[in-house]
């Protein structure tokens, strides 16, 4: 559904990713897995065109994406829950999730259609009709990332780009988002990018994974090929290359 | 007949080019940062993994010799510390330093599967009492098949070689249905089993697998006609992974070299060029899933030819030759490169029997000439001149239209090439002299 080839991409002087390949299939989970600066951010952000590529072809769904703006790509199915949430905290939780769903209010799409997209959201995430009328500020952690993750399927994309989910949040919450993804994967075949510094977690779903290093992809494999795997140990563990390595 | 793991073994050409480029890449970054001998070898020609943008760009990289492996003996070619390796195998010493190689934990599993593949595609299944005649040690032929017949689920016998009497009683006794074991060991079973005036199909046998020395469609057929059994070819080399780089299907028109883990390339032995697809070759591997001892480029030496017509059982993976000899045997004669088996094969064909023979090379003026002289035996004797005379013109004119050079044949007296160890020499090369 999704194939990467070559991908360079620069922030201002600072060479971020040399020339990443990588591939997904429909109705895969897959996680980039790296210590922090590795280019996983980077790679989504390449993806969705918020820093687009110097080089190299982003094929989705048979379609080259060189050179589409960031709106151009959501047309096409493609949606990132960016790092941190990013709500838009002074409106409430239903105008948020509304603005998900932009870009299809100029369409031909009917307003029901996008009121039961608003209906499937609040199934996938009961929290978030307890909270409609409430401030996107004033949600926890946890909830905030639900309506983000919200906001993003409104648009109704079929490959969704989840930028560290998890973070910050408590290990019950996070069981709650996971579980989500999971349910859109099995019930929609939603397609889902996903970087996680909780690696163990994001493993434990992913049917597969790859592992960046400074900009690189160094090992791509299976979760429990990649668990098990020292590089993978050392880019969580911060552990430096010298300390492990005996002759 | 089953296939082990289709999601891989079956996958669309399209997408497997995809996933051996982003292996390739991974591979190159690891090797680049973790094996000095391959970054000074990148640096020498100004390379960095970078460059490396398509599987055609593998073209820009040095090749790795068993001479690298040699000059970084023991663990110089490692791109895991140690600590990591789990197992560590060597291959023969005959020509100066054994080489030596590693596996991680994950690379073991990685193997188990791939000796899982071409075991089921022989018709391997959990059923099946397997038993191993490959040597335990060092080698890596017994422990490959091992693993892989452990994870299709089939009981495993670990005979061990040697000691061919026990061999079949334990064969009888405990109702083995496979047998893995060199070639030649099988017909010495089967030899032994006629001395012995045991019926083969008294045997439960039903697949053989053999490997780790090149053999012909003849012996294959003289096996199977003479154990009952159907003899599938497997390929490996230690260097790469040892068993599991490749495999006969229930077709038998070539071994499919599982792509997802290796890269195959032929290229001339002289020259060091890629040959286009269906050229007969030196066969250079370039493993995509190896952690503790990635080769890039490694030269096997093996001749062999790659064919990538789709396969009826259902496999988009390349299917290579039975390799034919080493490129280290190669002659060229008036610029064509020539193997000897490639001359056995056809007097096989025309004869129906292993013959013994010679190649005689010399050079007349500026001019290549080939002699191959053949000796006599019951199947072409004539007492009519004229019929000789047109058996050797049909000889030759086969090896000029296979091999592209014209030759001239010659019988002689029976006994007459000396042979070492019951192999004759093969070839004498009088332009070196």
């Amino acid at each position: 559904m999704l194939k990467i080839k070559n991908i360079n991409t620069y922030y201002g002087k600072v060479h971020a990713l040399k020339n990443v390949s990588l591939h997904l299939h429909k109705g895969e989970i897959v996680t980039l897995i790296g210590a922090n600066g590795a280019g996983k951010t980077t790679m989504l952000n390449t993806i969705s065109a918020v820093t687009p590529p110097s080089a190299g072809n982003i094929i989705f769904e048979e379609r080259d994406l060189a050179g589409l703006s960031p709106d151009r790509i959501v047309k096409l199915g493609i949606c990132q829950v960016p790092e941190g949430r990013q709500v838009f905290k002074p409106l409430s939780v239903e105008d948020n999730l509304h603005l998900g769903a932009y870009l299809r209010y100029r369409g031909r799409e009917g307003r029901a259609e996008i009121r039961r997209d608003l209906d499937d959201v609040y199934a996938l995430f009961p929290r978030l009709l307890e909270r409609r009328k409430q401030a996107a500020g004033t949600l926890s952690g946890g909830e905030q990332q639900m309506l983000a993750m919200g906001r993003a399927l409104m648009a109704r994309p079929r490959l969704l780009l989840l930028d560290e989910p998890s973070m910050g949040l408590a290990p019950l919450v996070v069981q709650e988002i996971f579980r989500a993804i999971e349910q859109l994967r099995q019930e929609r075949g939603t397609t889902v990018l996903l970087v996680e510094q909780n690696a163990k977690a994001a493993l434990r779903m992913a049917g597969r994974g790859y592992v960046l290093e400074t900009g690189k992809v160094v090992l791509e494999g299976l979760p429990s090929d990649l668990l098990e795997n020292n590089d993978v140990q050392r880019a969580y563990l911060g552990k430096d290359k010298k300390e492990i390595w005996e002759r | 007949m089953q296939i082990w793991e289709p999601t891989y073994e079956c996958m669309p050409r399209e997408e497997l080019e995809q996933l051996q480029l982003e292996r390739l890449q991974a591979t190159l970054n690891r090797v680049y940062k973790n094996v000095t001998c391959y970054r000074n070898k990148f640096n020498e020609i100004g390379l960095v993994p970078e460059d490396v943008r398509s599987l055609s760009d593998l073209q820009k990289l040095p090749f790795t010799t068993k001479e690298d492996l040699r000059l970084n003996y023991p663990y110089g070619m490692f791109a895991v510390p140690l600590r990591e390796v789990v197992r560590i195998h060597s291959s023969s010493g005959t020509t100066g330093k054994p080489t030596v190689v590693g596996y991680t934990r994950h690379d073991i599993r990685t193997w188990s599967n791939l000796v899982a593949r071409f075991m089921t595609a022989a018709g391997v299944t959990h059923d099946d009492v397997v038993q191993i005649a490959f040597g335990y040690g060092l080698f890596t032929g017994a422990f490959g098949l091992h693993y892989g017949a452990e994870a299709i689920g089939a009981s495993v016998i670990p005979m061990s070689a040697g000691n061919t009497e026990k061999q079949i009683m334990i064969m009888q006794d405990y109702r083995t249905t496979v047998l893995v074991c060199t070639p030649s060991y099988a017909i010495t079973i089967a030899d032994r089993m006629e001395k012995m005036g045991i019926d083969p199909k008294s045997l439960s046998l039903k697949v053989g697998l053999f490997g780790a020395e090149p053999w012909s469609e003849a012996m294959r057929k003289e096996i199977e006609s003479r154990l009952f059994i159907s003899a599938t070819d497997n390929y490996g080399l230690s260097e790469i992974i040892g068993p599991g780089v490749a495999g006969d299907c229930e077709q038998k028109c070539g071994m499919h070299i599982f792509e997802d883990a290796f890269l195959p390339e032929i290229i001339d032995p002289e020259t060091g060029a890629v040959l286009p697809p269906g050229s007969v070759g030196e066969l250079v591997l370039t493993t995509l899933t190896k952690e503790a001892f990635p080769m890039i480029r490694y030269r096997t030496r093996d001749i062999t030819s790659l064919d990538y017509a789709p396969c009826a059982c259902g496999r988009t993976m390349v299917r290579m030759k039975k390799t034919m000899g080493r490129s280290d045997d190669m002659l060229i004669i008036k610029g064509v490169n020539v193997f000897p088996s490639q001359i056995e094969e056809i007097l096989f064909a025309v004869e129906g029997c292993e013959p013994h023979y010679q190649l005689v090379v010399d050079r007349q003026g500026a001019m290549d000439v080939l002699e191959v002289r053949i000796e006599v035996t019951e199947n072409i004797f004539f007492d009519e001149m004229k019929r000789q005379r047109a058996f050797l013109e049909m000889v030759e004119k086969r090896i000029d239209s296979v091999l592209g050079v014209g030759a001239t044949v010659k019988l002689v007296e029976p006994n007459s090439i000396p042979r070492h160890e019951g192999k004759a020499d093969r070839v004498i090369d009088k332009r070196r002299l």
